[in-house]
């Protein structure tokens, strides 16, 4: 259990420091106990991470929709308007939290926090970072389904928005719902197919051995002509998958008032959008790590694990700002064009590239075209 | 009692409850909702023999597809609360009752053959290659989906926009 990850065995380490503190070491506490305390303590720091990268990506998003529309954006509280979001974190907080009256109480009060949780869980099998002296990736659990276990997780999610449309007792709440069933459980399956190119070339679920293989600048974007489109292909669907603007039908503010969180104030909401920053950076971390090289620049960093780090949540900043330059200049898609791109051109299209990608690592395409155009 | 016997019973007990919720609950929605927790639970007991790809398996095709397939259709049916008839639940409780002696008849007879198991070691490897190996599971893993692909098909032709005959 603890030999298979760094950030893990790294707590149980800090634990141990901690109770020598008090002249006791760690094997005082049974197995199960250790396991589970790591185990929240990991969740713990990860919940905190996220929610403080939500802090900041408000504020981004707020800074360039303003740039976007010739406004200034946040600039008052604080530093260029940097705590403006921390402000607005607590009006939300003081906010009363009201129940509909003909809301079912459980499901209502339930759908929030299943639907963060979902996301949540996923960035334990994300690798933050390489560790070059171990050769290990370091990640929370490296477990081998990797991605499978991702996307599954994940799909809670779903489960989680129509019980808050459906518990909301609201018939604007109730389209919502039903558009996030129809639109992601579609483009689940580009999403799906476009995931399965990167597990082919390297050969293995886990995204630790896509950092890995992906060392010294050989990327998986570059190796073979197909990767450019698959990659396109899986930031479409990952939008579509995170309700992002084209794609954000089920809260749709213009016909649906506020979609599936029509019902829902202060902590509730800003659950609900949480998640919504949490999926946008999982799909760019996935993105970052199976297309773009993890950490990786070009073998540049080194050996720093830290510098690393640095570099993928770069790489994760650059994929957000695009999220949010394309939500600020394009329009909402109708929900009959989400579903005829969904299946009619990217489901198509991903078969289609996952096919070609197959025949040009069989036949080995990369070696016979770099010996024809060598020989000439 | 080890760390494998809490989690099984842990996840034995949302299992067992969720389930209860989806037979006894007058509402459809709340049924239908229990079923994921029962999912839930399911996968968990997976995870507890060893099978980590059923369980990733079972979350991502009962819990991604099938559940919100499942609430979709539930909740586009009128959500009337079922009545409580004493003969219909005489009856089931009939069926039930048999089924459950039935039940417990196999479990005292089977013969059980047991061992010590090792630490669940990644079971997906090995899937992989006996799926695809031609002495192993290769002819049926192609056959089935091939009825996948027949049943899709079907699907889209059930479900295709017919033409207005006048």
């Amino acid at each position: 259990m603890f030999e298979q990850s760094i950030i893990l065995s790294a707590i149980r380490d800090a634990i141990d420091w901690v109770l020598g503190l008090v002249g006791q070491d760690i094997s005082i506490l049974p197995l199960p106990v250790q396991v589970v305390l790591c185990g929240l303590i990991a969740a713990g720091g990860l919940m905190g991470a996220i929610a403080f990268a939500v802090l900041i990506y408000v504020w981004m998003e707020r800074r360039i929709a303003g740039r976007m529309q010739a406004r200034r954006g946040p600039n008052r509280v604080g530093p260029y308007g940097l705590l403006q979001t921390v402000a607005d974190t607590f009006k939300l907080l003081r906010k009363e939290d009201i129940i509909p009256t003909g809301a079912n109480r459980i499901l209502f009060a339930f759908a929030p926090m299943l639907v963060l949780a979902g996301v949540v869980a996923a960035f334990a099998a994300i690798p933050i970072s390489w560790d070059a002296d171990k050769g290990e990736p370091i990640m929370i659990a490296d477990i081998d389904l990797g991605i499978f276990l991702i996307t599954a997780i994940v799909a809670t999610e779903v489960i989680g928005v129509i019980m808050a449309g459906w518990a909301s007792n609201n018939k604007w709440s109730l389209y919502g719902a039903m558009r996030e069933a129809a639109q992601v459980v579609s483009y689940e399956i580009p999403l799906g197919l476009s995931l399965l190119v990167p597990v082919l070339i390297v050969g293995d679920l886990s995204l630790g051995a896509a950092t890995e293989d992906q060392l010294g600048g050989n990327w998986l974007i570059w190796r073979n002509p197909f990767m450019w489109a698959v990659f396109f292909i899986f930031y479409v669907a990952g939008l579509a998958n995170c309700k992002r603007a084209p794609f954000d039908l089920p809260e749709a503010e213009s016909e649906l008032v506020a979609g599936f969180h029509t019902e829902y104030s202060g902590l509730r909401f800003s659950f609900f959008f949480m998640e919504e920053y949490a999926s946008m950076t999982l799909i760019s971390a996935i993105g970052a790590i199976y297309f773009f090289g993890a950490g990786d620049l070009f073998g540049l960093q080194g050996s720093s694990s830290l510098i690393m780090f640095g570099v993928l949540l770069f790489k994760i900043l650059v994929s957000i700002f695009v999220m949010m330059w394309i939500r600020w200049t394009l329009p909402r898609l109708r929900i009959d064009q989400v579903m005829t791109l969904g299946y009619k051109v990217l489901t198509p299209i991903a078969f289609f590239l996952l096919l070609g990608v197959t025949v040009w690592d069989l036949y080995d395409l990369n070696d016979k075209l770099w010996e024809l155009f060598s020989r000439s | 009692m080890t760390a494998a016997h809490i989690a099984f019973a842990a996840f034995a007990l949302i299992t067992v409850v969720s389930a209860f919720v989806v037979a006894s609950h007058r509402s459809i929605v709340h049924s239908a909702f229990g079923l994921f927790f029962t999912f839930f639970g399911v996968a968990g007991l997976y995870l507890t023999l060893g099978a980590d790809f059923v369980m990733a398996a079972q979350i991502l095709i009962y819990v991604g597809g099938i559940m919100v397939l499942l609430l979709f259709g539930v909740m586009l049916t009128p959500s009337r609360r079922s009545d409580f008839v004493p003969a219909r639940f005489l009856r089931a409780l009939t069926l039930g009752a048999i089924v459950l002696v039935g039940l417990l008849w196999v479990l005292k007879n089977a013969h059980w053959a047991t061992q010590e198991l090792a630490s669940p070691e990644s079971t997906i490897d090995e899937i992989g290659r006996q799926l695809l190996t031609r002495e192993q599971y290769l002819l049926p893993f192609e056959v089935v989906s091939v009825l996948l692909l027949a049943a899709l098909i079907g699907a889209a032709y059930l479900a295709r926009r017919r033409k207005i005959v006048d």
